[in-house]
């Protein structure tokens, strides 16, 4: 009866076209037609951006070298090296050509894959980084996804014990727990968790990559701090979310409330908080440097770090490169997740 | 490191603006108290504990090399690698020097590194942070889109690539760290600086002919300092860590200098004989941190504004001279027989709210009744209580509000037998009320399609399938007349216009089969023109389907244009209730007379002043004993100022709370009748004294609570004929 | 005394596919000692023509005169200065750290300390403000008292004109007079030129004496307020007549008489305005109510609008003066 009264008083749809109607006006053809389309626009501004940040990461791994006050090589051989040395290894490096040949060499040579020679083994940079690779990736792929896996269930139970102040010794507790995990950094955590588990009790290796049991001291130093730092933002964007309209009006509903957490809350406070979190993740790249040197894991943390004490240039400017590639690289995919889960994002310019 | 906390500060001022959000609901938030808030850290027992550990950190930098550095700097080749015991607390080290000696010394060098590094990022962030406030729009958007690539890389990560450049050692490692906060504290400044220059209050500066750089100093840099301190000191936390963890790689200080990064390195190797050389460095490292980091979180917490919750909503402020609401007894509202069922039958509704002295009564005891197909609309100012009534006869008042009432009957059914969320209240409000909230942009989930939002209550309620509840949908779109119903159906909010929205809205509230429908300020946000077609939606709906409709408005033209019937909200109570017909002519409460000649209207006589009513709305926290309204009123006498009246019908459908009900015929007369005291020969100063004196009212009829002796004068400038 | 024109002023926002048009070749006159009111929706570009005024705004084309001369081209010392703005928000438009007498300081040209605190007491009574309030912060003000600090610190800065953006429209309904009755009565008494402007014509009614119509970037009607209110040109007036506050209406049935077949459209995206008359889409007597009217779609209506009476940007403003179906 409802509708049908309401049918009746429709004298048909108005005539109008509103602000959300797609105005076909533009020039035709496929081109205006990606142009069109905030996909293709999302996805060529989000490129742009990652060329652009290739490009600064190229120039400044190829520039760190010339930064450097003095001559690197008088630097790196010491005082005592002879000058006939000392220009042999600057032959070697290109350093004697002008800049713009030497940008240009290196541009060429990185595109074939080629990062030069490391100058402490002889060994060719693309094949240290080929084998120290893995064990990184692995590294910060299993702690990126321990983090990510342990914060958000936690943050929203949380948030939704937490709401409208109730359980406030609970938020009390979670929040100086949080900030105490996040504050330590993962290499003493690292010691830590050796002293306790290693030494103490025994049960995990303290050192090196082997079976699975070796990967959960290093992976669960690396993730517990971003993690901590993830639980908390995304408990406090879950509690604003929840305290936004629109889950007032998913409260009209009376919707069931595991629905309005779940399908109303979940997603909106999950973007807010990658929004925010998305740099801690990637972050989490960088801080395998540190927690690989504490257990003396042959990945490229350890590489750099004995590169940069051992002046090989070379090496260094590689896994600067390949360290940056990563981050960047997460990035873009923390990008085109909040893109895909709040279709607002895509559209948003800059 | 710096991102991961402007991350934080981030999340925390959302959390903040969510309390914005939810105090600006309840009406007009104030900026915070002046005053000296730094100092409110000390308050909070974190805040304290905080504030101690940093100050014990610093002061042992400071003295424990003058007083120990002999004792740590002292071989004992005896005493090699020794555990730890009596005379070495923390052992020795391969050279047989005491480490609990060298751990206290190392504290100086250990701060002064990290807030070295830490003032060189600082101060290149806020250098790069503000240029672009202060060069050209071409110089500014180049220095912004290099922190912007600079900001995409991790900190640890920057302070490598500056390790390289600068060399192994203390200098190098200041640098770097220093250079690899930089463009964390820029973006976070420019954040900050960008925001603030589209205040009004610096637009204003600079529209009074203020020089940039003085807008600069004067107005944008203050206002940015709270959060710039508080990111420095969590900043200085992080480069203390930074520090260690370089100095632990070996990048750091180089011996024989020592800090903890470094005696954490030198004493991993031994981890396994005598951990406490490893695990005691550590230690430090971690609180020193903490210290930084703590008083940082503590010193945002004091200058923020409070996280949001209806407490704060409801604005309480001191005022030792108001009776707390609690006191006053809420005189429970008569509602008026009905004649046949209605839809809709509240008795002695009260909402209270937990506060500071105790809990604050918003709404205090209030009675209506909707009957079937009729339109009751609810009128007030901010903090009348008028949204909280909606809000709590939906059952939608949320932790930490209390609802209590004699009766809330929805359809014969009391709703006050199960809890809000209980299956039977769920499935009939679920079907037969359905709610229209003021902003229509924001009561739609963002990241979902309209036509899943509509249709999910159907399949919820109804038992429909998707397809089913997706097609009812798309028929309740087109009967709220929105063209091409099935593309909106796929579309997100924001591709729909404002008004299309709250048509939408309005059709979700048809997605069942309502009864009532409850409308909570549904056209505040919209434009006039588009207002009146959305009344006219509901009205038609009314009209064609007999849906009642309970209409919550500031705007008394809206209400009285739309219903039947008005109910005139004073500080959480009903204070008239009269046929919208009737409002100009037969209202009788001072306050109802006053709202009406109040507002402007295209017959308002142009040659006179506006009325208008002194002081300013009570607020909850704040109720009078008494008529609530008596310190604002022309007519109050002792007695309204002790006893608060009941809503007492004087005619079928007429009720009036006052002790002195006004029957002149002319509305707001007794407003600009009082006009005649205040008249003087010159006309012009008149008006002004008398303005100065409405002023001057305000915050005296605050001040003076419930009690005062004269009621302030109601007056009205104007130019004397 | 002064006048403030606008001149075929334009200001666009964003670049490339989201570029707007907020204003598009207004212009406008606020005479010696007069108040226009400026009246519109919300994306009419109101707000931004009043921001152009004060240079808040970038002008892309035209001039704003003061006086015949453009005001950007004013010497440094006196930029912008002549014409003054009071905003909307009242926390927001003062400093919450400044007190409110020093925020009015500020705007005062260079003097000596004694001279403008003396000047500040006297802004201070001249808005009817406590002079203890001097020393108040933002926040231990009431939303009318920050006005009355507001426009005093515009009046600081000694204006010829004042363009004041919606500046009660977020007070509360019992002080929004009292800040209505000052502004009419300090311009009464210094004979400022002003630039009201609100979405409430009720409001722009009790204040102008000339109200201009603003409608998607342009200027519809503009004509001696009484006049415009008697005898509206264009139907968007006439819509926004019907729509303003009356007390006729208070009889529960206000809303509910229809206006045919264009009564439940909505106003277009200012990022694609529609071609020919703006309003054609929504127009109660354009072509989609009367089809023979096929000039709407495509010629521009301001174009030859001076000629008209309030300058109507309407192709057939004559023919719906004369005729008897008024909207209202």
């Amino acid at each position: 009866m409802n509708a049908r009264t309401a049918d009746q008083l429709l004298t048909g749809p108005g005539p109008g076209s509103g602000p959300g109607t797609e105005q076909s006006h533009a020039l035709p053809g496929l081109v205006s037609g990606l142009l069109e389309n905030p996909w293709a626009r999302f996805a060529a501004r989000r490129l742009t951006r990652l060329a652009l940040s290739v490009w600064v990461l190229v120039t400044a791994a190829f520039a760190m070298i010339h930064l450097i006050p003095g001559d690197p090589v008088r630097a790196a051989l010491g005082m005592n090296a002879s000058q006939q040395v000392v220009q042999q290894r600057r032959e070697m490096l290109g350093l004697n050509d002008s800049l713009p040949t030497q940008y240009w060499r290196f541009l060429r040579n990185l595109a074939g894959g080629d990062l030069g020679t490391s100058v402490t083994s002889g060994l060719p940079v693309s094949q240290v980084i080929g084998d120290r690779l893995p064990s990184t990736a692995a590294l910060a792929v299993a702690s990126f996804l321990l983090a990510v896996v342990v914060s958000v269930p936690l943050g929203t139970v949380m948030a939704v014990l937490t709401r409208g102040g109730r359980h406030h010794g609970g938020e009390l507790v979670f929040t100086s727990t949080s900030v105490l995990v996040a504050t330590i950094p993962e290499f003493l955590l690292a010691v830590g968790l050796v002293w306790v588990f290693g030494v103490q009790l025994g049960w995990f290796p303290v050192a090196g990559r082997g079976g699975p049991s070796s990967y959960v001291l290093p992976v669960l130093s690396l993730a517990a701090g971003p993690a901590a730092v993830l639980a908390r933002i995304v408990r406090i964007e879950m509690a604003s979310v929840l305290n936004a309209d629109y889950i007032r009006t998913a409260r009209a509903k009376r919707l069931p409330p595991r629905r309005i957490y779940l399908r109303h809350a979940l997603p909106n406070a999950v973007t807010a908080s990658l929004t925010i979190g998305g740099l801690l993740l990637s972050s989490l790249v960088a801080g395998t440097v540190l927690v690989e040197n504490v257990f003396a894991w042959p990945g490229l943390g350890s590489t750099i770090v004995q590169s940069i004490l051992s002046k090989d240039y070379p090496v260094v400017q590689g896994v600067v490169l390949v360290y940056g590639t990563g981050v960047l690289l997460v990035n873009v995919a923390v990008d085109v997740a909040l893109a895909l889960l709040d279709p607002r994002s895509a559209i948003r310019e800059s | 490191m710096a991102v991961e906390f402007e991350a934080l500060r981030a999340g925390e001022e959302q959390e903040t603006q969510g309390g914005i959000r939810a105090a600006a609901q309840d009406g007009d938030v104030r900026g915070r108290p002046g005053g000296n808030r730094l100092l409110g850290v000390l308050r909070s027992p974190l805040g304290w504990c905080a504030a101690t550990l940093l100050l014990l950190v610093l002061l042992l930098a400071v003295f424990a090399p003058l007083l120990w550095s002999g004792r740590a700097d002292a071989i004992d080749t005896g005493q090699i690698l020794q555990g730890s015991s009596g005379r070495h607390w923390l052992g020795t080290d391969n050279l047989g020097r005491d480490i609990f000696y060298r751990l206290l010394v190392a504290t100086r060098l250990s701060i002064a590194l990290a807030l070295l590094a830490t003032a060189l990022g600082v101060a290149t962030g806020l250098v790069l942070g503000v240029a672009p406030a202060l060069l050209g729009r071409r110089g500014g958007r180049m220095v912004t889109a290099v922190v912007n690539v600079a900001v995409a890389f991790p900190g640890l990560l920057l302070a490598l690539f500056f390790a390289v450049v600068f060399g192994v050692g203390a200098k190098g490692a200041v640098l770097a760290i220093g250079f690899a906060m930089a463009p964390g504290f820029a973006r976070l400044t420019q954040t900050l600086v960008a925001s603030l220059s589209e205040r009004d209050y610096v637009h204003a500066a600079r529209v009074a002919g203020v020089g940039r750089v003085r807008v600069l100093t004067r107005h944008v840099l203050p206002n940015v300092s709270d959060p710039l301190i508080v990111n420095a000191t969590i900043g200085a936390g992080g480069a203390l860590l930074a520090f260690s963890g370089l100095s632990f790689l070996g990048l750091g200080v180089q011996a024989p200098s020592y800090d903890w990064g470094r005696l954490l390195g030198e004493g991993l190797n031994g981890i396994y004989t005598h951990p406490a050389a490893a695990l005691a460095p550590g230690a430090a490292v971690v609180i020193a941190g903490l210290a930084f980091n703590l008083t940082g979180e503590a010193v945002a917490k004091a200058v923020g504004v409070p996280t949001a919750s209806w407490s704060r909503a409801l604005r309480p402020t001191k005022s030792p001279t108001a009776t707390p609401a609690t006191a006053v007894v809420p005189v429970a509202d008569d509602a008026e027989a009905p004649n046949k069922q209605p839809v809709l039958r509240v008795e002695g509704l009260r909402v209270s709210f937990p506060g500071p002295d105790g809990p604050v009564t918003a709404v205090r005891g209030v009675g209506f009744h909707v009957g079937e197909g009729e339109a009751v609309g609810v009128v007030g100012e901010s903090g009348s209580g008028k949204s909280l009534t909606a809000l709590a006869v939906s059952r939608l008042v949320e932790h930490p509000g209390a609802v209590d009432a004699d009766r809330i009957e929805f359809l014969g059914t009391s709703l006050l037998t199960e809890p809000a969320h209980g299956a039977v209240n769920r499935r009939l409000l679920g079907t037969s009320l359905a709610m229209v909230f003021q902003d229509p942009m924001t009561s739609f989930n963002p990241t979902m399609r309209i036509g899943r939002q509509l249709s999910e209550t159907a399949e919820q309620h109804l038992g429909s399938s998707r397809p089913e509840a997706l097609s009812r949908a798309v028929e309740r779109l087109r009967q709220v007349r929105i063209s091409a119903a099935e593309r909106r159906a796929a579309q997100y909010p924001h591709e729909l216009s404002g008004g299309m929205r709250q048509r939408a809205m309005i059709a979700l509230a048809l997605m069942g089969r309502p009864r009532l429908i409850v409308a909570d300020e549904p056209t505040t946000a919209l434009d006039v023109t588009v207002q009146r077609q959305v009344l006219r939606l509901l009205d038609r709906i009314r009209a064609g389907d007999g849906v009642a409709l309970l209409l919550i408005s500031h705007d008394i033209n809206v209400v009285a244009q739309t219903c039947d019937r008005v109910l005139v909200m004073y500080a959480g109570r009903i204070v008239e209730e009269l046929p919208s017909d009737r409002l100009l002519t037969t209202a009788q409460h001072p306050y109802t007379r006053a709202l009406i000649a109040a507002v402007p209207h295209m017959e308002t006589e142009l040659d006179r002043p506006l009325t208008v009513i002194p002081g300013r709305p009570v607020t909850p926290d704040r109720i009078p004993a008494g008529c609530a309204f008596a310190a604002r009123c022309p007519f109050a006498q002792d007695r309204c100022r002790t006893d608060d009246p009941r809503l007492e019908m004087v005619e079928p459908g007429h009720r009036v709370a006052c002790w002195y009900p006004q029957t002149d015929a002319e509305h707001g007369a007794a407003f600009i009748g009082e006009r005649g005291e205040l008249t003087a020969e010159d006309a012009e100063l008149t008006a002004v004294d008398a303005e100065f004196i409405a002023v001057g009212a305000e915050p005296a009829a605050e001040e003076a609570g419930p009690t005062a002796e004269e009621p302030e004068p109601l007056v009205e400038e104007g130019e004397q004929p | 005394m002064s006048e403030l024109r606008f001149e075929d002023v334009t200001v666009c926002y964003g670049t490339g596919r989201r570029a707007m048009r907020a204003v598009d070749g207004v212009s406008l006159t606020v005479p010696t000692g007069q108040v226009v009111g400026l009246v519109g929706d919300s994306g009419s570009g109101k707000s931004t023509l009043a921001r152009a005024a004060v240079g808040l705004a970038p002008v892309a084309a035209g001039r704003v005169l003061l006086d015949g001369r453009d005001i950007r081209h004013r010497t440094a010392g006196r930029s912008g200065k002549a014409v003054q703005m009071v905003f909307q928000e009242p926390y927001a438009s003062l400093d919450p750290r400044m007190s409110a007498g020093d925020s009015v300081a500020e705007a005062i040209p260079r003097t000596d300390a004694a001279t403008r605190r003396a000047e500040v007491a006297r802004l201070f009574g001249l808005v009817g403000l406590d002079a203890a309030h001097v020393s108040s912060r933002p926040a231990e003000l009431s939303g009318g008292q920050c006005q009355r600090v507001a426009l005093a610190r515009a009046l600081a800065a000694r204006p010829q004109i004042v363009v004041a953006d919606e500046i009660t429209s977020a007070l509360d309904v019992s002080v929004q007079g009292t800040v209505l009755n000052l502004v009419r009565d300090l311009q009464r008494r210094t004979r400022l030129g002003m630039l009201f402007i609100s979405h409430n014509l009720a409001v722009v009614r009790y204040v102008s004496d000339i109200i201009a119509v603003m409608y998607l970037g342009r200027i519809v009607e503009c004509g001696p307020a009484h006049e415009v209110l008697t005898d509206p040109q264009h139907p968007y007036t006439r819509e926004l007549l019907a729509a303003a506050p009356h007390r006729d209406g208070y009889a529960g049935d206000g809303v509910r008489e229809e206006s045919g077949a264009v009564m439940d459209t909505e106003p277009p995206d200012p990022h694609h305005a529609p071609a020919g008359c703006r309003f054609h889409p929504r127009c109660p007597v354009g072509p989609l109510a009367l089809p023979s009217r096929t000039d709407c779609l495509s010629l521009d209506p301001t174009v030859g609008a001076l000629g008209r009476m309030h300058s109507t940007a309407c192709h057939y403003a004559a023919a719906l003066s004369t005729s008897s179906d008024v909207a209202t």
